[in-house]
């Protein structure tokens, strides 16, 4: 199959958020400018559960489960790792504000040519001896995390002719209910591939987007170190008990 | 109270088999030990194609129904059953757990494995349960499409549960009131 053009998928784009649902924060499984969705989203409307206990808990975590060098991907090689060394910190909260404590989160991300260590990109970018890139980090008594890392750089991929991913670092966050489970990309202040990238702009409204990118700040950057980035993350729970007056939206 | 905005998912993408699977993870107990079954199946497209980039995860009650709280679902320490597992599937698309039988958590209802699905392609994770049962007021008011929620003995203390994402036989996949978000 021949592949799109830019052009082709911005407007696809354009077509797909004026009629998306805009109470949504999620994106649309079925969003079909992101040409992978096509035989992998359902089709059928999700069925509504009310959560059970199992649903309603998570996995128990604690600092046995992550050593702390596993939060710095700049010191897991013999070497330093080439590019801009950045701190990423922020807290991971509940729908009403309440920190979500001794949780897991974990992270993952190309280097800063673009490159994952996968065997499976084949991005004529170099990969570095000296970083792999991947953390897992436990939150703290204030839902905080907070982890060491090189900038990721953009990377090409196949979705359309001449198409980037704007640089992301992937997450994986555990709630204090298995319902909260969350998997996402955080962003970089002010890329110029963020209106192009049919990933991000499968969340239909701007104000949602902008949930993803993280913020530039100087209290987090550390003296002649890293700079640094705050990124915060909410997880909202089943609303089990509010169901009735939403109704099957 | 004002009630914070959900941060929006976005796809697992292709690229996390060196950060997400660790050494354990599809081993809730060590295999062989007395009283385990697996738990396998293979996750296919609309098309009927095995995906071969997706994550499964599991999370389940014990063997009598009750809810684990302990540590050590990442740092396997070889016996304590914590009721989490994480599976990479292969490039056949398919996933194996060892673990128990789950029971009830409650009477009246049937025991289940609850199984999320992260893929490729998938902007936001699924959620489904894998039934061993198949009296259960949720299942009974599904109709003919209960059917792709049950775990189907396949041999000797073996169960299988295949996915489809799409397609004809596709699979339930659950909402609890977090699908849209605020």
């Amino acid at each position: 199959m021949e592949l799109s053009t830019q052009k082709e998928i911005s407007a696809e784009i354009a077509e797909l958020q004026a009629t998306a649902d805009p109470s949504r924060s999620h994106p649309d499984r079925a969003f079909s400018a992101y040409r992978s969705t096509a035989l992998r989203h359902p089709k059928h409307t999700l069925v509504r559960a009310d959560p059970e206990v199992i649903e309603l808990v998570s996995p128990v975590y604690g600092h046995s489960d992550v050593a702390p060098w596993e939060s710095d991907l700049t010191i897991q090689h013999a070497g330093v790792p080439l590019g801009e060394r950045i701190i990423v910190t922020g807290r991971v909260v509940d729908g009403e504000g309440r920190p979500v404590r001794h949780q897991l989160v974990e992270v993952w991300q190309a280097n800063s040519g673009g490159r994952y260590v996968h065997k499976r990109d084949q991005h004529p970018a170099p990969l570095d001896p000296n970083f792999t890139g991947a953390g897992r980090i436990i939150t703290d008594e204030d839902g905080g995390y907070r982890f060491v890392t090189i900038k990721p750089g953009p990377y090409p991929w196949k979705n359309h002719r001449n198409a980037w991913r704007p640089a992301h670092i992937h997450f994986s966050l555990f709630g204090d209910q298995f319902t909260q489970r969350l998997v996402t990309q955080m962003y970089f202040p002010g890329d110029p591939l963020f209106p192009l990238d049919p990933i991000l702009q499968s969340i239909s409204q701007q104000e949602a987007r902008d949930r993803l990118v993280a913020s530039y700040d100087h209290e987090v950057t550390t003296e002649e170190w890293a700079t640094g980035y705050r990124w915060n993350i909410v997880l909202t729970g089943s609303k089990a008990t509010r169901m009735e007056q939403e109704g099957d939206a | 109270m004002s009630e914070l905005h959900q941060t929006p998912s976005q796809t697992v993408g292709p690229f996390f088999g060196y950060a997400l699977p660790y050494e354990g993870g599809t081993a809730l107990l060590p295999p062989h030990s007395p009283g385990t079954i697996r738990f396998h199946g293979t996750v296919f497209d609309g098309a009927g194609e095995a995906v071969p980039d997706a994550v499964v995860e599991i999370w389940q009650a014990d063997a009598a129904g009750a809810v684990v709280a302990k540590r050590g679902s990442l740092s396997r320490d070889g016996y304590t059953f914590t009721g989490f597992g994480r599976a990479a599937v292969d490039g056949w698309g398919h996933f194996s757990f060892t673990t128990v039988k789950p029971g009830a958590m409650r009477a009246g209802s049937a025991p289940y494995i609850l199984v999320t699905i992260f893929a490729r392609g998938l902007l936001q994770h699924l959620f489904t349960r894998a039934y061993f049962g198949e009296d259960d007021p949720f299942l009974h008011s599904l109709g003919e499409r209960a059917a792709t929620l049950f775990a189907v003995e396949d041999g000797d203390a073996s169960y299988r549960f295949d996915i489809h994402l799409q397609g004809e036989s596709e699979t339930v996949f659950i909402d609890y009131g977090v699908d849209v978000g605020a």
